[in-house]
């Protein structure tokens, strides 16, 4: 890495907030494992993260101490169940800058989060008075891009199957970079909502959205930001972004599975129909109809993920406690270490941003013409975990002519030295297949 | 488990030189000619498969994919066990295959029915690969069944 002096008065790279990177791994009790006799070397992060002992300490203690089903009971237990699940509403609000904590509903995963809102969309279609906004048909259009999961893309492919609108979708240049260029003509007046990856999970890349903002205000479209791979490793400030919607998961982010987000601003919400049916999400149910209650629990049916949630509140804290800026800076950090380290493997080719900017700490890569499945197994024969395959983003792979990709990615935890233990199992793998 | 052991000289070799790659045209006009093509969804490996038969002889097994060289290697490996032998037998030798691929490490393979197959002991203790491996020989199954097979196994002449 090149480092260049900063002039005096301007920011100086000791200004940015750091963190001791081994006090923050001997949180993560799983980092001391050993995987086929070698040290755990854990590059998939972007997959799942790890998760810290104060949110395993927190699911167990919620268990427990006050385990109970939440807004249905007058008892102790119930009491605190339902402060510790709302409790962890504002946590999270507060964590993306929410206006109010009445604007997080909790999912099961980005997934469900982004199936509500497509699928409130679809209930608004059939219905004659509901909110023009959610209204979809023939002629209308839904605009994602080349770079979505998959998560972002099947919703709103049958979303359109069943309402007869239209889905179309920006481009990706050579360098993975989003293809603007078409931006006036792609998102224009017959466009009801774009749905847009934040982070990439399979480039890296980190999309600029205040353009794609600006027009969809222009155009009176709305705006959500499927932000699964970002939330977890930068700042995110729903009112600076100013979309409409944005989404994420908990098990990227330190927080346990089976607990997600969708953040919608609050007139949106209220304008949405219900999705799920059933106990919590109503006002008055009678057996010639019901009504339905206010957000969020309008779009929570059932008996929540509470504990989950409750973890996702502590993995918030743990985050905040170790500084989101300064997390984003680490990756940032050993982004560039890797892009350098990578550079020298022979036959090593990136898919997505070869630099530092605009993107953040996952890098997929193929070795030669060496399927990625071999060159994951052999890595893992070495103790380097990396995901092998389409990563559920297999337009790009399309785009970019690979049936699957390498990936390895980055978190708070990772290290240098595990960069290097990557490269050194990249050097076996060409001997193997040499 | 080390990777040697998974990956074989043997897998190596017929991933690096594979025999009998690239779909044929029977020489047979009267043959029966048909391929599967099939998908391993969770990593993109594809492998299309084709067989010409009377109907009890696989005159010719051929193949074409791309993928891992678990999946490559099987391919070729099919191709060799298979091709040119009784229908009945072809089924046999794939039930073994296919029982070996399953058994987590815990089958004996039967080296005169399995030949080079014996080579995937290792994968077979990885969850993970096995369905690498299966992909030629699924695709292999469905094929013949297209091209009015019966398929059912009986005991193979060692």
């Amino acid at each position: 890495m090149t480092t260049i002096a900063i002039p005096p008065g301007m920011p100086q790279y000791g200004d940015v907030p750091s963190y001791d990177v081994a006090a923050v791994r001997a949180d993560f009790p799983i980092l001391d494992r050993k995987v086929n006799g070698h040290p755990l070397v854990y590059l998939d992060s972007a997959n799942t993260s790890h998760k810290p002992r104060q949110v395993l300490d927190a699911l167990r203690e919620h268990y427990e101490w006050r385990n109970a089903n939440v807004s249905r009971s007058v008892h102790t237990l119930g009491t605190e169940a339902t402060e510790a699940y709302e409790g962890a509403r504002a946590k999270v609000a507060a964590f993306i800058n929410a206006p109010s904590p009445d604007e997080v509903v909790f999912t099961k995963n980005s997934t469900e989060a982004i199936n509500i809102v497509a699928y409130a969309f679809s209930n608004a279609s059939l219905r004659p008075d509901a909110d023009p906004r959610f209204r979809l048909g023939p002629g209308d259009e839904v605009v994602i891009s080349e770079m979505e999961h998959h998560s972002n893309i099947v919703p709103w492919q049958l979303l359109c199957e069943r309402t007869g609108a239209t889905l179309r979708w920006f481009p990706v240049t050579d360098h993975g970079r989003l293809d603007e260029s078409g931006l006036t003509d792609l998102v224009n007046e017959r466009t009801k909502i774009v749905s847009l990856v934040h982070m990439s999970n399979i480039l890296g890349t980190v999309n600029a959205t205040s353009r794609i903002t600006q027009r969809v205000r222009e155009v009176g479209a709305l705006l959500l930001l499927d932000c699964s791979q970002s939330v977890p490793h930068m700042p995110m400030d729903v009112v600076d972004y100013d979309p409409d919607f944005i989404v994420f998961t908990g098990h990227k982010m330190c927080a346990p599975s089976g607990i997600g987000v969708l953040w919608g601003r609050t007139e949106l919400l209220a304008a949405m129909p219900p999705v799920l049916g059933g106990g919590s999400m109503i006002e008055t149910v009678a057996m010639s109809g019901s009504t339905f209650a206010p957000p969020p629990t309008r779009f929570e049916a059932g008996t929540p993920p509470i504990a989950e949630a409750v973890a996702l509140g502590a993995a918030v804290d743990y985050l905040s406690g170790v500084g989101m800026r300064a997390i984003q800076w680490h990756e940032k950090q050993l982004t560039a270490y890797a892009l350098d380290a990578l550079a020298t493997v022979p036959g090593l080719r990136i898919f997505g941003p070869n630099v530092p900017v605009g993107r953040g700490g996952t890098i997929s890569f193929a070795l030669g013409d060496i399927h990625p499945h071999d060159v994951g197994q052999v890595l893992d024969s070495l103790g380097v975990q990396v995901r092998v395959g389409h990563h559920c983003a297999r337009p790009v792979c399309t785009r970019f002519g690979v049936p699957a990709t390498t990936r390895a990615s980055f978190y708070l935890y990772t290290t240098t030295e595990e960069i290097d233990a990557l490269v050194a199992g990249l050097e076996q793998v060409r001997k193997v297949f040499a | 488990m080390q990777v040697d052991q998974l990956y074989q000289e043997i897998i190596l070799d017929h991933y690096k030189h594979p025999h009998g790659r690239g779909l044929r045209d029977a020489d047979d006009p009267a043959a029966s000619v048909a391929e599967a093509h099939h998908v391993n969804p969770t990593c993109g490996d594809e492998v299309t498969v084709r067989v010409a038969t009377d109907g009890a002889v696989l005159h010719d097994v051929s193949y074409d994919g791309y993928g891992c060289s678990i999946s490559q290697a099987s391919a070729s490996v099919l191709h060799e066990l298979l091709a040119g032998r009784p229908a009945a037998e072809a089924f046999a030798v794939h039930a073994a295959f296919v029982e070996f691929m399953s058994g987590r490490g815990e089958v004996t393979p039967d080296e005169e029915v399995l030949g080079d197959g014996v080579a995937f002991a290792g994968v077979a203790r990885y969850p993970a690969r096995v369905k690498c491996a299966l992909l030629p020989w699924m695709a292999f199954k469905d094929a013949a069944a297209r091209a009015g097979v019966d398929t059912s196994p009986t005991e193979v002449q060692g």
